[in-house]
């Protein structure tokens, strides 16, 4: 399905690619979610050398940026440009992920036209904390999460090895995120 | 666990029926509203002489002052409720309800003998109101934090704040009609500190159901 040219025309990509993840384009979602990871972790990496912390938990906040706007994507204003809202988002996250690491003061971060046009890619090796915030889930939901992410599987799969209905399944990878997105925010403290 | 692979189960999870946040929260306050005028309507009802007073300046004053303060926290809440608000200018509208209370005390304290001073800012039942007004807001705070959770709050705890004085403002419009006293020296001690509660109470709730 192609994005369809909705008012207001917001001519910037990442508007565009939600446009059409919202209009169900699974593939434009995840390259998106790439997309904006590789200016997250960028904004992240500079964040964390000004704050003299080790890059240990750049991927964490790369990755809780993400789904904190998977979770609120469908709240998204679609007349205003997707940039600035990821921006705020992600500015919270790394702040929260500093705080975690001990830093008080936070300089926020403003100029994020800079990482858009400089993003960084992600190193194969550099892993986060989700694995352990998996224990936490239920476990059905940690079995369908890791099934999908690190096992690579689809939907269908999936519901056919655990004998669920292909629903079942979605119903329980979003209650799966929901908590995950509750846990991470409970590391915080 | 890689990037990569987390965006796989973020991809894998459908998208949902994208939402009009506006919308939602206007429909709250229909609904919020009407609770606060059924438990207005059951328990206190207008004063008896409402068409009198009606006619006198300290009793349109509360008005004035209420919706003064009810419309920018509203309007600031709807804003905090994106995680790319700009509040700044808004913000500062929540000063005006200040200043125009700030000026009905001095006018009153010129107008008013020194004797009187006391028994005006006491009035006639200040715990009622401390209560009355909460009590009235509560169905507009519950119902804002219902729809705010739709939202994208970066600051939870403030926007649940401007949720309790955007119902305390609602409230005390109601609350106002049935009051006998109309003294802003009255007004300015006693509206302030039951929104003062609303606004606690509302942060509470903020912090507690509108993280995500």
């Amino acid at each position: 399905m192609k994005a369809q040219p909705i008012k207001g025309p917001l001519d910037d990509p990442w508007s565009r690619m939600m446009t059409a993840s919202i209009a169900g384009d699974d593939g434009a979602y995840r390259r998106l979610l790439e997309d904006i990871g590789r200016s997250v972790r960028a904004m992240a990496r500079a964040a964390f050398t000004r704050a003299r912390v080790g890059d240990a938990d750049i991927e964490d906040a790369v990755q809780e940026t993400l789904l904190a706007i998977h979770l609120k994507r469908h709240t998204w204003d679609s007349g205003q440009k997707l940039a600035p809202w990821v921006h705020a988002i992600a500015r919270h996250k790394i702040v929260d992920a500093l705080r975690r690491r001990g830093r008080r003061k936070v300089e926020p971060l403003e100029n994020f036209e800079e990482f858009l046009a400089a993003p960084e890619a992600e190193d194969p090796h550099a892993l986060s904390d989700a694995r352990k915030l998996l224990e936490t889930l239920a476990p059905r939901q940690r079995d369908i999460v890791r099934s999908i992410s690190l096992d690579g599987q689809s939907i269908a799969a999936t519901a056919k090895r655990l004998s669920m209905s292909e629903v079942a399944v979605r119903v329980a990878l979003h209650r799966a995120l929901k908590s995950l997105g509750a846990a991470w925010r409970r590391s915080v403290g | 666990m890689r990037t990569s692979e987390f965006i796989a189960a973020l991809a894998a999870d459908p998208i949902p029926t994208p939402i009009r946040l506006g919308r939602r929260i206007a429909a709250a306050l229909v609904i919020g509203v009407v609770g606060s005028l059924a438990l207005y309507l059951l328990l206190l009802g207008p004063r008896p002489d409402i068409a009198e007073a009606a006619r006198t300046v300290r009793f349109c004053l509360k008005f004035v002052d209420s919706l003064a303060f009810a419309l920018p926290s509203l309007l600031l809440m709807l804003r905090l409720a994106r995680p790319d608000a700009k509040p700044r200018a808004l913000a500062l509208w929540l000063v005006a309800p200040f200043i125009l209370l700030a000026a009905g005390v001095v006018v009153e304290l010129f107008i008013v003998p020194q004797s009187a001073w006391m028994s005006r800012l006491m009035g006639a039942n200040a715990m009622h109101c401390m209560i009355t007004i909460p009590m009235l807001a509560a169905p507009v705070l519950a119902a804002l934090i219902v729809a705010l959770r739709e939202g994208a709050p970066l600051h939870p705890a403030l926007t649940g704040a401007l949720a309790g004085a955007a119902s305390a403002g609602i409230a005390a419009l109601f609350y106002a009609s049935s009051c006998p006293d109309d003294s802003p020296l009255f007004v300015a001690t006693w509206y302030p500190l039951a929104t003062l509660i609303c606004m606690g109470v509302g942060a509470l709730a903020g912090r507690r159901f509108l993280a995500w």
